[in-house]
């Protein structure tokens, strides 16, 4: 059986939440597929405030910003929500497949919205496999959604705002934070989260790395020691610390699978986080039907991916020829207010990252021609 | 240093309070702040006019401490956690300092807790003189604490006491 739709969402984040809504609001037939059971994604075990514009739920905690979302993705009509379902690819014709309930479906839009979120980098160390070693989105999972706290005293890995987060999540959990390890010579995330957390009494380490992790059969300690100005470790600084779990907060990569495969152009953009989509302002790819919104257009914050949801379903909708005055207004605006959260010292990385999308760049062109 | 550690300069925090003449003559709000980033409910939330207006999302606080009633109500409203409320003569003898708190267990009314500083050491012991319910604010509760006049530039946290 084949789906139509106006146009499919790829992921039920931040973003692709954006893009359903801003969409279906206009009268589109919209079809939302999510890999997971809810809608949210990684909004739901947000339960900090968030920064940003008023304009766009600063102050507000992720939590109740992916409840907001939720209500107003199922108020509609108009979107078809298809949980616990993955895009499988997306092919010559236009049709996109999805597993479903272990059925494979097929969905043909006029436009699609890839908005598939990012994944979690790893470190290598010896003894990275052992049980006691986790993700920062594992770690917040477990807590937040989940409402079990991942060990009695942890070792966080990464000084941004991730690992900023989630330490300061772990501290409300009543878990002894031992540290925080940062390679930088400088703290990555917001001051504002470190200040938080070194009131609480816990070190950042900056300039310092996990060397191993040792234990029998689960963590029992973590070495971590010194970095010089190469990032070279410097013998001799080596402590040894008495924890049970070790977090891992060292960056997020794109989910752009489906892109590569669909053929869109790609660049590799190490400041976005990886390899991403070439696409101009809009956010169209060299595909023309494809869009791309969120983390998986290059690695930002949900406010960004808020932002980058809206004006991806804008830009589907002109294309559409659905509501064209009115979406060439508002998607001016929210291009404006995209541009005004990434005009600050915080935004240099990202705004260095979207000139390699808007040109492309011979690495990501090379890549990916054994796929085709 | 701040970039370091996480922890303000002196120079850095004299930079953001107000005059020694203003820290005496009543409640004030002090946004530690230091970096900027894009983020502004801090403007929208004070209805004195004390905050200047954000030309850009990506300015930093400025408070207009002569304005500043010294009300609170931008300390939960700050996403940063980085606004404190600080009255050098709340009584004759103590400061006070309002900080915003997220952590269970929550401290009672007359509780004997310990104040920390910037850096999370013990400055000094401090009683609770209010809980300012955060159910409707978000979750984020304001403790006020009654601390010696001369820490209310360093208590910034607190411990309940062992």
């Amino acid at each position: 059986m084949m789906i139509y739709a106006d146009v499919l969402v790829i992921g039920g984040g931040p973003a692709g939440l954006s893009s359903a809504i801003t969409t279906a609001e206009k009268g589109a037939e919209v079809v939302l597929v999510e890999r997971d059971d809810t809608l949210g994604g990684q909004l739901v075990k947000q339960t900090h405030m968030f920064f940003g514009s008023k304009n766009e739920f600063a102050g507000s905690r992720g939590i109740n910003i992916a409840e907001n979302l939720r209500k107003k993705v199922n108020e509609n009509d108009n979107i078809k929500v298809f949980l616990n379902s993955t895009a499988q690819g997306y092919y010559d014709d236009g049709i996109v497949g999805i597993s479903h309930h272990e059925r494979f479906k097929k969905i043909k839009a006029k436009k699609v919205i890839v908005a598939t979120g990012a994944s979690e980098k790893m470190l290598p160390f010896p003894n990275n496999d052992l049980p006691g070693v986790y993700g920062a989105g594992a770690v917040q999972t477990l807590m937040n959604v989940y409402g079990i706290v991942p060990g009695e005293n942890v070792l966080m890995i990464g000084a941004g705002n991730i690992g900023l987060i989630v330490s300061y999540q772990l501290l409300q959990a009543g878990v002894n934070l031992v540290g925080i390890v940062e390679a930088d010579s400088e703290i990555g995330g917001y001051l504002v989260h470190a200040s938080k957390i070194r009131r609480a009494g816990v070190p950042i380490y900056t300039e310092h790395t996990i060397q191993e992790a040792k234990g029998k059969s689960n963590v029992e300690k973590a070495v971590i020691c010194e970095l010089n100005d190469n990032w070279e470790e410097i013998p001799g600084t080596e402590k040894e610390l008495e924890v049970d779990t070790i977090c891992l907060a060292v960056g997020l990569k794109p989910i752009s699978d489906i892109l590569i495969q669909a053929d869109c152009e790609m660049a590799y953009a190490p400041q976005l986080g990886g390899d991403v989509a070439v696409r101009d302002e809009n956010l169209q790819t060299t595909i023309e039907e494809i869009y791309v919104a969120g983390d998986s257009a290059g690695i930002e914050e949900a406010t960004a991916a808020m932002l980058e949801g809206e004006l991806a379903g804008l830009s589907a909708l002109m294309d559409l020829g659905i509501s064209k005055k009115i979406s060439k207004k508002q998607r001016r605006k929210t291009k404006e207010n995209l541009a005004s959260l990434r005009r600050g010292p915080v935004g240099r990385k990202i705004r260095e990252g979207l000139k390699i999308t808007k040109e492309g760049n011979d690495a990501g062109k090379n890549r990916y021609t054994h796929i085709r | 240093m701040l970039e370091k550690t996480g922890i303000p300069t002196s120079d850095e925090i004299e930079e953001v309070s107000p005059s020694k003449k203003r820290l005496k003559s009543g409640p004030v709000a002090i946004a530690e702040c230091f970096r900027q980033i894009p983020c502004d409910p801090c403007y929208h939330s004070c209805t004195a006019g004390a905050f200047a207006k954000f030309g850009d999302i990506n300015n930093k606080p400025n408070i207009d401490h002569d304005k500043c009633t010294g009300c609170g109500v931008c300390i939960s409203n700050c996403p940063g956690l980085a606004i404190f409320v600080v009255d050098y003569n709340y009584t004759e003898k103590k400061g006070l300092v309002k900080i915003p708190y997220e952590y269970l267990p929550l401290p009672k009314e007359g509780d004997e807790v310990v104040g920390l500083d910037r850096q999370g050491k013990e400055v000094c012991k401090a009683t609770v003189e209010k809980v300012e319910d955060g159910e409707n604010k978000d979750k984020t509760f304001v403790i006020w604490l009654l601390v010696p006049k001369d820490k209310v530039m360093d208590v910034r946290n607190m411990k309940v006491g062992e």
